[in-house]
C-alpha cells in the first residue's frame, strides 16, 4: 500500500508541476503564432483525453467523434448568432445536445462489437456532415461566422491569443479532472472490465449497455465543449472544418499515439502529432493540403507495428528495460519490476 | 423463513437451430448444497450453466430462484439476485491486477472503491492468493487464474455459485486444495453446482450428483448411488 500511495503522490506532484509550467509558459512564448501553436496542442490534448474515456478506458473505438465536436461548435454558435446567448451557456447546451445524441446513437451502435462499432460511428459522422452541409437553417456549406463586434469574457471573443490559451488550458484541466475521477471510481474499473472481458463483466453484474452509454455520453459532452472552443477561437465554422472525417481520425489518433487508457497519454500524443502537423504545414504550405492525411496514416502504421500501447507504453517499456540492464537502476524502474514479479 | 428451494429447474430445454443441447431437465438445489454436474463431453453441461446464469434464454421450461421466476433473465440480473459463475476457459481481466479483478466483483454490492478493496483482500485470502494481489492477472498461472475467478465470483456475495471445471488441468495436490476450497464455500452457506470431469475431486465432497447424457438428465442421487447406476455406467463406458 505504501508504494501505491507514494506513486500516487509522485503523480500528483508531477501533475501540479506540469500545470504550473503550462500556466507560466506564455510569459516565455510571446509571439502570437507560437502562442497559437500552444493553443492547438492544448486543443488536441483536450479532445484526446475526452475520446480516451470511451475509446481508451472502455475500449469502444469511435471514429466518428467529429459528430460531437461539430454539435458543440454549431450549438453554441447558433445560440450566439441567432439569439445572442453567451457561449458560456451555449457550450454547456452543446455538451448536453451531444450527450443526448450519444445516447441515441449508442443505443443501436453498441449492439455492434469491435470494428463494426467503429464503422458505425464513421457512418453516423458522415451522415451528419451531409445533413449539416444541406441544411439551410445552419447555412449549409457556407458556414457560420461569429459576430466580430462583440468581444470580452462575456462573448468569449478576443483579439489577443492569451485569453484563448488560458481558456483552453482550463478546459483541458476540467477534462483531465473528469477522466481522473472516472479512473478512480467504480465506473473506471467497470470500463476496464468491459474492455478486457465483456462476458465476465456481465457475470459480475455489470450492465454493458449502461456503462458503454455512460462512457460515450461523457466523452461526447467534453468533446462538444472542445468544439465550442474551436468556434470561439476561429470565429468561423463550416461542416468541412468541424464535422470532417479527418477531425474524427485526429481525435482518435492523438489518444492512440500517446497511449490509450492512460490519463496523460493523449496530452503527449497531442504534443507529438500537432508539432509534426504544424511543421509540415509551414514546410509544404498550401500545396501540401492532404499531407495531414499522409501523416495520420503513417502514424497509425507506426503505432500499430511498433507500439500498440502508444508512446507512453514505449517509454515505460524502455524504462523497465534500462532498469533491468543497469543493476543500480532507478528507483522507479525497480518499483515497476517489483510489481511485476513480487 | 423462505421455504422455497434455492433453485428449481422444471422441464428446461435449449435448442440451437435444431441441435438440442438440453432437453426436459428438472432438478432442485437446496441452500448450501454441493451438487456435482457430470456427463460425457457434449452432454450439455455448459449449456445448462449458461441458461442458469442468464447467458442463454431457454427454449422451454422454467427456472425459479428462491421461488422467483428468472427464466430468460440477463446475466447481470442473475448476478444481482445471487447467482455467480466461473468460466470453463478462464476469463480474468488481463490488464488488471488480481486484487482489481476481485474488486470488480465486490463492486456489485458496494460501489465504494476503498470498501471493494477491503472485500477483495478477504476473498483473495479465502482462495489463497494474497501474495499475488498486486500481480497482473495475465501473469498468474492457469491454476491461480481459476482461483482468481472463484474469488471474483465470491466477492459478488452469491447464494449459488456455478463452477465450470475449476479442477481441470490441476495436479493431485491442487485438486485436493480445490476440493477443500469448495467445501469451505459450502461452510459459508453458499450452494455450488460443479461441472467436473475430475471424479476424485468431486465425488468425496458432493452431496448429490446430476448426470447428463445427450442433453437429458439420466441420473440424480448421492455419489455412491451414481457410481452404481447402470445408466450412468452405460453412458460413460458404452453398452
Amino acid at each position: 500500500m505504501t508504494t501505491g500511495t507514494m506513486t500516487q503522490s509522485r503523480k500528483a506532484i508531477g501533475a501540479v508541476a506540469l500545470l504550473a509550467l503550462a500556466a507560466v509558459l506564455p510569459l516565455a512564448v510571446t509571439e502570437p503564432s507560437q502562442q497559437n501553436f500552444l493553443i492547438l496542442i492544448l486543443m488536441g490534448a483536450q479532445m484526446g483525453v475526452a475520446w480516451n474515456i470511451v475509446g481508451g478506458y472502455a475500449g469502444q473505438v469511435s471514429l466518428g467523434h467529429a459528430v460531437f465536436y461539430g454539435i458543440g461548435a454549431y450549438t453554441s454558435t447558433m445560440l450566439l448568432v441567432s439569439l445572442g446567448i453567451s457561449p458560456w451557456i451555449g457550450a454547456v447546451a452543446g455538451g448536453l445536445v451531444a450527450a443526448l445524441f450519444a445516447l441515441a446513437m449508442g443505443w443501436p451502435c453498441f449492439r455492434l462489437k469491435g470494428h463494426y462499432f467503429a464503422m458505425a460511428t464513421i457512418a453516423v459522422a458522415e451522415i451528419m456532415q451531409i445533413l449539416v452541409t444541406n441544411s439551410d437553417l445552419l447555412e449549409g456549406a457556407v458556414g457560420l461566422t461569429l459576430p466580430m463586434d462583440r468581444s470580452g469574457w462575456g462573448a468569449l471573443i478576443f483579439l489577443a491569443k492569451l485569453p484563448y490559451y488560458y481558456l483552453i488550458l482550463g478546459l483541458l484541466v476540467l477534462t483531465v479532472a473528469v477522466a481522473w475521477a472516472i479512473e478512480r471510481s467504480h465506473i473506471g474499473y467497470y470500463f476496464r472490465a468491459i474492455k478486457d472481458e465483456p462476458e465476465a463483466a456481465r457475470a459480475l453484474g455489470v450492465s454493458l449497455t449502461r456503462y458503454k452509454l455512460i462512457a460515450l455520453s461523457v466523452s461526447a459532452f467534453l468533446t462538444a465543449l472542445g468544439g465550442s472552443f474551436y468556434a470561439q477561437k476561429e470565429m468561423f465554422i463550416d461542416p468541412g472544418s468541424v464535422f470532417a472525417t479527418t477531425v474524427s481520425i485526429k481525435i482518435a489518433l492523438i489518444a492512440i499515439l500517446g497511449g490509450v487508457g492512460t490519463l496523460l497519454g493523449p496530452v503527449l500524443g497531442a504534443v507529438i502529432l500537432i508539432t509534426i502537423e504544424e511543421y509540415s504545414r509551414t514546410l509544404f504550405g498550401s500545396t501540401g493540403s492532404g499531407t495531414d492525411m499522409i501523416i495520420y496514416a503513417a502514424m497509425i502504421i507506426l503505432v500499430a507495428v511498433f507500439s500498440p500501447s502508444g508512446v507512453l507504453g514505449l517509454l515505460s517499456d524502455l524504462r523497465r528495460h534500462i532498469g533491468r540492464r543497469l543493476p543500480g537502476g532507478t528507483k522507479t524502474a525497480k518499483a515497476d519490476k517489483l510489481e511485476v514479479r513480487p | 423463513m423462505n421455504t422455497a428451494p434455492l433453485l428449481a429447474v422444471d422441464g428446461l430445454g435449449k435448442a440451437f437451430d435444431g441441435l438440442i443441447a438440453n432437453r426436459d431437465i428438472s432438478f432442485i438445489i437446496h441452500h448450501g448444497e454441493i451438487v456435482g454436474l457430470i456427463g460425457p463431453n457434449g452432454a450439455g453441461k455448459t449449456t445448462l450453466f449458461n441458461c442458469l446464469a442468464g447467458f442463454h434464454t431457454p427454449t422451454s421450461g422454467r427456472i425459479a430462484f428462491e421461488g422467483r421466476d428468472i427464466t430468460g433473465s440477463t446475466p447481470e440480473a442473475a448476478a444481482a439476485l445471487g447467482i455467480a459463475r466461473t468460466f470453463q476457459i478462464v476469463r480474468v481481466f488481463q490488464s488488471m491486477t488480481a486484487r482489481e479483478n476481485v474488486m470488480v466483483g465486490a463492486m456489485l454490492r458496494n460501489k465504494r472503491v476503498a470498501e471493494a478493496r477491503e472485500r477483495a483482500e478477504q476473498e483473495l485470502e479465502f482462495v489463497g492468493l494474497t501474495h499475488r494481489a498486486d500481480t497482473p492477472a495475465s501473469d498468474l498461472t492457469v491454476s491461480e487464474q481459476k482461483r482468481l475467478e472463484v474469488a471474483r465470483a465470491l466477492a459478488t456475495e452469491p447464494k449459488l455459485i456455478l463452477l465450470d471445471e475449476v479442477m481441470a488441468g490441476l495436479n493431485p495436490t491442487e485438486v485436493r486444495e480445490a476440493s477443500q476450497l469448495v467445501h469451505r464455500i459450502h461452510l459459508r452457506g453458499i450452494a455450488s453446482i460443479i461441472v467436473e470431469h475430475v471424479m476424485e475431486g468431486i465425488m468425496p465432497i458432493a452431496h448429490r450428483m446430476l448426470v447428463l447424457d445427450y442433453g437429458a438428465k439420466i441420473a440424480d442421487g448421492t455419489p455412491a448411488e451414481i457410481a452404481e447406476n447402470p445408466a450412468v455406467i452405460a453412458a460413460y463406458l458404452g453398452e
